[in-house]
């Protein structure tokens, strides 16, 4: 029989450090998403000298595990006294903003890449278009391409934003002690792995699952002309496949 | 310079070590993905089914794996499998407890979780096929399986090559968590090594170090693929 | 759908062995499988060959040479030895593993083979280096709080604003929160080396731990700038040490051990092999 006493108990343990994990998710993927811009804007800039920067920094941050990153972030950043004597130190000596930094550096390079698989979907004939039209500069951007990039990119986003919220599990080895850290903590005090995990699980579950239909809401709104269609056309013929690019663009 | 030992091949380096490790990592993560292979092909079958009960349970299966953590789906796997099998061994006569190996469990584990990933890769890619080459092949008269063969699986698996690939890096980083079970892949090796020698530095970057070597391997492979079944198409527009 | 069921089945499967396993015990223990973490230096580790060595390494082979028992060493992770021990996959925990109350519940303990004291470790230049009182002094505390209520109203004053790390559900953590919670600022780390190197960077004043784990990390480079700080604190307050763990249904393989552990202690193997790997006796 399960022990409904102590599932409860855990439950409420757990749920005292969801506000922790959420601040971890809003904070890293904020910050991630600015530094994605810019990392994007180097990608795709014609300069070699911006661009292949920001082609090692997607490679090395999209291409080893995020365990060992925030490790050597925080950690590793605080072994040199350069940094424990600059002005950056009173921030980074705090365990919460290296575990954001931690995360944002990473989703960051998630994040460019799909960034610019969204950029790469805008037709130039459009963008000719609106410049024929006289559009230019912020105007262009706001417009036409923001738009269109941001409703193709929008699948694997959500994907990586749901990898995020999994991620900040990690926070728990700089001791920011957030659900799955004080999941682990009741394990290693009550050696009740599978009720604990179970009650964790379900904690991620419903967080994801309201990510999923938020962003799957987001992602109806932005494509208007994928719906609309007249009933006389699409009666007894399948719907039009949606893009295809599978939204397992994560890697 | 006693350091660059550390990581070297003589007796007291860890070089030896540390690629048996990434060895272990290949073989867990292929492993994985042959299982997720079939369980995604299976998924996205149910999800393009007719049946709302398969649709349902597509889905359901996608929302679980990829929203619950990938250490909780390991350990899952790992203690449950335990369970089960020294279960069905005392039914047998055996005695005792059986031991799940790690190695099972843990491609086990990354397996189911990466056949969530893969489901909505194949999905993706077979609404990707042209409706109307389905619809000749069947006014031509190809049977089910043949038109499967000729005409769907070819087109399914170019499409679904570049997610594949993607599939591939996040299952290789999440096989770094099958550390837990004991089973000393790449991860784990490093981790012993920073423990016994105390060059946690050290031990760290040199993981981070292969792991990129294994990803930027495992991508020169996928793009050479694509480059490959890319041949017997006509170069489409944006598809590049 | 798929998962729900297979998470019943588990947990169903996992309710009936817990019976069926009971008599499976009556077992021939001719060869028993130990589980140790293989990098939780100087207790134990592994050799850049793979080779397991340290002192619990060395103390075990003797062991089972006294019991006439072939034992093979497998390494698993920390975070999950105690379940790996119920679910079957070795029989013996050997990992510095403490016998405390709440592991009782889930697991049996031999006798224990060493009882080790606990200290603070800081930065040798800071102020907690020079002022914490009764430094290097071996004091026995119950966990008793008026029996022990002197040594900590000696600390209290100093480390009023400190920032303490602490290894996450250790014995340790459970002392520290009883009697500092209210006047520092409690971190929790993972593992022992984490806070060591959050004393280096500052980023904490103070770590507490098993002292003759801090004397071994102490060699390291990274930690030349650190040392031990304050008393020296053992008794009953860590419980009765540290032993080896047994599934609660191996009654006839805790007694055997109990015999062979007995042995090693009289005839001062255990005290050899401590001061060759700790440079201390840790023997209870």
């Amino acid at each position: 029989m399960p022990d409904f006493p102590f599932i409860f108990d855990t439950m409420g343990k757990l749920l005292a450090a969801l506000p922790t994990t959420l601040e971890l998710f809003i904070l890293s993927i904020s910050v991630g998403g600015v530094l994605a811009c810019f990392i994007t804007w180097a990608r795709i800039s014609p300069y070699k000298l911006l661009s292949l920067p920001a082609r090692g920094y997607i490679f090395v941050f999209r291409g080893s595990p995020l365990l060992i990153q925030m490790f050597l972030v925080y950690y590793g950043l605080g072994q040199f006294a350069v940094v424990r004597h600059s002005i950056f130190w009173p921030v980074l000596r705090e365990p919460f903003v290296c575990a954001v930094l931690g995360l944002a550096l990473c989703t960051a390079g998630y994040t460019a890449e799909i960034l610019r698989g969204g950029l790469i979907a805008v037709p130039a004939q459009q963008i000719e278009a609106a410049r024929a039209c006289g559009m230019s500069g912020l105007l262009l951007l706001r417009r036409v391409i923001a738009p269109i990039a941001i409703r193709q990119a929008l699948p694997a986003y959500s994907t990586e934003i749901i990898l995020m919220m999994k991620s900040t599990a990690l926070a728990s080895l700089v001791t920011v002690w957030e659900v799955t850290g004080v999941a682990q903590r009741i394990i290693s005090q009550t050696y009740r792995a599978m009720d604990v995990f179970l009650c964790a699980a379900a904690i991620y579950l419903v967080l994801n699952f309201v990510l999923v239909k938020l962003t799957g809401g987001l992602e109806y709104y932005l494509t208007p002309h994928l719906r609309a269609r007249p009933t006389s056309l699409s009666a007894g013929l399948r719907p039009l496949p949606p893009p295809a690019a599978g939204d397992a663009s994560h890697g | 310079m006693d350091q660059i030992m550390l990581l070297g091949f003589g007796t007291k380096g860890w070089g030896g070590m540390l690629l048996l490790g990434m060895v272990m990592t290949f073989l867990v993560t292929f492993t994985a993905l042959a299982i997720g292979a079939v369980l995604g092909a299976l998924v996205a079958w149910a999800r393009l089914s007719r049946s709302r009960l398969a649709r349902f349970g597509g889905e359901a299966y996608t929302t679980v794996f990829r929203g619950v953590p990938e250490l909780l789906v390991i350990y899952v796997v790992y203690f449950g499998g335990s369970t089960v099998v020294t279960s069905v061994g005392q039914l047998l006569g055996a005695e005792g407890f059986i031991g799940f190996p790690s190695f099972i469990a843990g491609a086990l584990a990354v397996g189911v979780i990466s056949g969530s990933y893969q489901a909505e890769v194949y999905r993706g890619a077979f609404q990707a096929v042209a409706r109307g080459e389905i619809e000749a092949a069947r006014s031509v008269g190809m049977p089910t399986l043949m038109r499967f063969r000729r005409i769907i699986a070819p087109q399914v698996m170019r499409f679904a090559l570049p997610g594949l690939g993607n599939v591939w890096q996040l299952s290789l980083k999440d096989s770094a968590l099958v550390s837990v079970t004991g089973l000393a892949e790449l991860m784990r090796t490093s981790q012993v090594a920073a423990g016994s020698t105390r060059q946690y530095f050290l031990f760290y970057i040199a993981g981070g170090v292969l792991y990129l070597v294994m990803t930027s391997l495992s991508n020169q492979v996928f793009d050479r693929a694509e480059a490959r079944v890319a041949r017997s198409f006509r170069g489409g527009l944006g598809r590049g | 759908m798929k998962a729900l069921t297979g998470i019943a089945v588990g947990v169903l499967t996992a309710a009936a062995l817990t019976v069926a396993a009971l008599p499976a015990s009556a077992k021939d223990w001719k060869t028993v499988v130990i589980g140790t973490e293989g990098g939780y230096a100087p207790w134990n580790l592994t050799a850049a060959d793979g080779s397991l060595d340290g002192f619990e390494v060395e103390l075990v082979k003797d062991l089972c040479a006294r019991m006439k028992v072939e034992c093979k060493l497998i390494t698993h992770d920390w975070d999950s030895m105690i379940p790996s021990l119920n679910a079957g996959k070795f029989d013996v925990i050997m990992d510095a593993l403490s016998i405390s109350d709440e592991r009782k519940q889930v697991i049996g303990f031999t006798d224990p083979y060493a009882a080790t004291p606990a200290s603070f470790a800081v930065l040798k230049d800071s102020e907690l280096a020079k002022q914490l009182p009764m430094n290097g002094e071996e004091v026995k505390l119950t966990g008793d709080a008026t029996h022990d209520k002197d040594v900590v109203e000696k600390l209290r004053p100093l480390l009023k604003g400190k920032a303490i790390g602490i290894q996450a559900a250790t014995i340790y953590s459970k002392f520290i929160y009883d009697n500092f919670k209210d006047i520092a600022d409690i971190r929790e780390y993972k593992t022992a080396a984490e806070h060591d190197l959050d004393v280096v960077t500052g980023r904490i004043d103070a770590a507490f731990d098993d002292a003759t784990y801090f004397l071994s990390a102490f060699e390291s480079p990274e930690n030349k700038d650190l040392t031990l700080a304050g008393p020296k604190i053992g008794g009953p307050v860590w419980g009765e040490g540290e032993a080896f763990g047994v599934r609660q249904s191996d009654t006839d393989l805790k007694a055997m051990f109990d015999v062979a552990i007995a042995a090693a202690l009289a005839d001062g193997t255990v005290k050899k092999l401590s001061l060759k790997w700790f440079k201390v006796d840790v023997s209870p």
